[in-house]
């Protein structure tokens, strides 16, 4: 089965179908922390930590309600699941890097609510994905969540040294960029099948 | 049965995840000095950032580790700012007060406006219809952004829609001076009191047709301020501070009164020269 090969996991959840720009998955972070490329990098490092490790328990979870006949407490379990995993990055951060904890502030523990990382349990499961295929895919999301944020953090920069009409400033220019963006990764559909 | 299984998954899932997060805030435990929190609750949460800080608690970490000096805090009492000194053992730290000065006397019956502006009553929004409908592009619009947007309800709009600041209240937070579309707020140590009040970059008394207390950039102030007090600047007098500013000389030659002395009890002094203002009313349209 070529078309569900790893390769092809990684690239669809990547680029095809990105979390942010194709599915608008976890757009707060995305215009909240996409400010400084610094910070970008490190809260898509976060996400796409958080989205392996949410995928691995997702994974066994699964397997364990389908054992015991229970399929009805997926949700609720993976969101237990991703909070306390949350909590534990939160924790884990604190303590390695104070300057990046401060950075990220509030968007820190709304990765806890992110829908990108419930999406990505709840998609691997309806796509049926393999333990292996779970981490790829997981993997693949984060990339592209890591990426869409490089991205904008980058145009951001650049656009904080343009000369930009006053009305169009902050909000309404991340609105306008993020749009953009959203259109060349259109492009990206081709490679669909 | 199902509710059983409910039950026990659900419950052996947030056992084992509570007792990994115990674990890990065991061993990740971040010490933080517990006077910190004790300081934070001393200030006054008025989170403005006038001490040149984000907020309130990094004041405090600041203040605990020894960076600064309570005296920086300009929004609490006197007494607050000891209790702090004395909580750390440190000195108070004397703070010259800085104030919030306004660059325009522009008000409504001196100034005339060129255009009736009729939407939203707001400062930014009347200039971003070419720079709102007053005469002069530099003065103030009267809106009132900035009497809104102060927190310590230091800042009035006078009967001519022209802010004024009650020093004693301003605790010099910048958010006037952010506010302002046109950058007339500036951040001032108190004891400036030879002040311009006036932004236009115009010469001669064409300004005056707008406003009747603008510059002309006539520089009578550059020449009668002792040394280089005075130099004037795109048609504007600045003061060097770092001089010996103390001297009313400058003043009493002005003709419109836009360069003023701001007397400690709150009363603007105009120089002798001066043209005298009695209108009380407004200055409309087309009537000069």
């Amino acid at each position: 089965m070529t078309d569900e090969s790893l390769w092809y996991i990684f690239i669809n959840a990547s680029l095809i179908s990105n979390f942010v720009l194709a599915y608008f998955l976890g757009i707060c972070p995305f215009l909240g922390v996409s400010g400084k490329m610094e910070t970008a990098t490190k809260m898509g490092a976060a996400v796409t930590f958080v989205m392996i490790i949410s995928s691995m328990c997702a994974y066994g979870i699964h397997a364990l309600l389908v054992a015991l006949n229970a399929p009805f407490l997926q949700l609720i379990s993976y969101i237990v699941v991703i909070a306390s995993t949350v909590q534990l990055v939160e924790m884990v951060i604190k303590k390695m890097s104070p300057a990046l904890f401060k950075a990220l502030g509030i968007f820190l523990p709304l990765i806890t609510t992110n829908c990108a990382i419930l999406g990505l349990a709840l998609f691997q499961t309806n796509k049926g994905y393999n333990f292996l295929e779970s981490l790829v895919y997981a993997l693949g999301a984060g990339a592209g969540f890591t990426l869409a944020l490089v991205l904008i953090a980058g145009l951001r920069e650049q656009l904080n040294l343009a000369d930009v009409p006053d009305v169009i400033k902050g909000t309404a220019l991340t609105l306008v960029i993020a749009g953009i963006l959203s259109l060349t990764f259109m492009g990206f559909a081709g490679l669909g099948l | 049965m199902s509710i059983l299984i409910a039950i026990l998954t659900l419950g052996g899932l947030t056992f084992l995840l509570a007792l990994m997060l115990v674990i890990a805030n065991r061993k990740l435990y971040v010490y933080e000095d517990p006077r910190i929190d004790e300081v934070e609750d001393m200030l006054p949460h008025a989170n403005c950032g006038a001490c040149g800080y984000p907020g309130c608690r990094p004041f405090a970490e600041a203040l605990v580790s020894g960076d600064v000096l309570p005296g920086k805090c300009t929004v609490s009492s006197e007494e607050g700012r000891e209790a702090i000194a004395h909580y750390l053992g440190v000195s108070v730290g004397a703070e010259e007060k800085i104030v919030a000065r306004l660059a325009c006397a522009g008000g409504t019956n001196v100034a005339k406006n060129r255009a009736q502006y009729e939407g939203l009553g707001t400062c930014r929004a009347a200039s971003l219809i070419s720079g709102g409908g007053k005469g002069c592009f530099w003065g103030c619009l009267g809106h009132g952004d900035c009497e809104v947007v102060c927190d310590f309800d230091a800042i009035t709009m006078n009967q001519h829609s022209l802010p004024v600041v009650d020093e004693a209240l301003c605790t010099a937070c910048g958010d006037c001076v952010e506010v302002c579309p046109k950058d007339l707020f500036s951040l001032q140590p108190v004891n400036h009191r030879l002040w311009v009040a006036c932004k236009n970059l115009e010469a001669g008394d064409g300004v005056l047709e707008d406003c009747e207390v603008a510059c002309t950039a006539c520089a009578k102030c550059a020449m009668d301020a002792p040394g280089n007090l005075i130099t004037m600047m795109h048609n504007l007098p600045v003061v060097d501070y770092s001089e010996n500013h103390q001297t009313q000389v400058p003043i009493q030659r002005c003709p419109t009164g836009a360069i003023v002395w701001l007397d400690e009890s709150g009363e603007v002094v105009k120089g002798k020269e001066s043209k005298k203002i009695v209108r009380k009313g407004e200055r409309r349209i087309g009537y000069t």
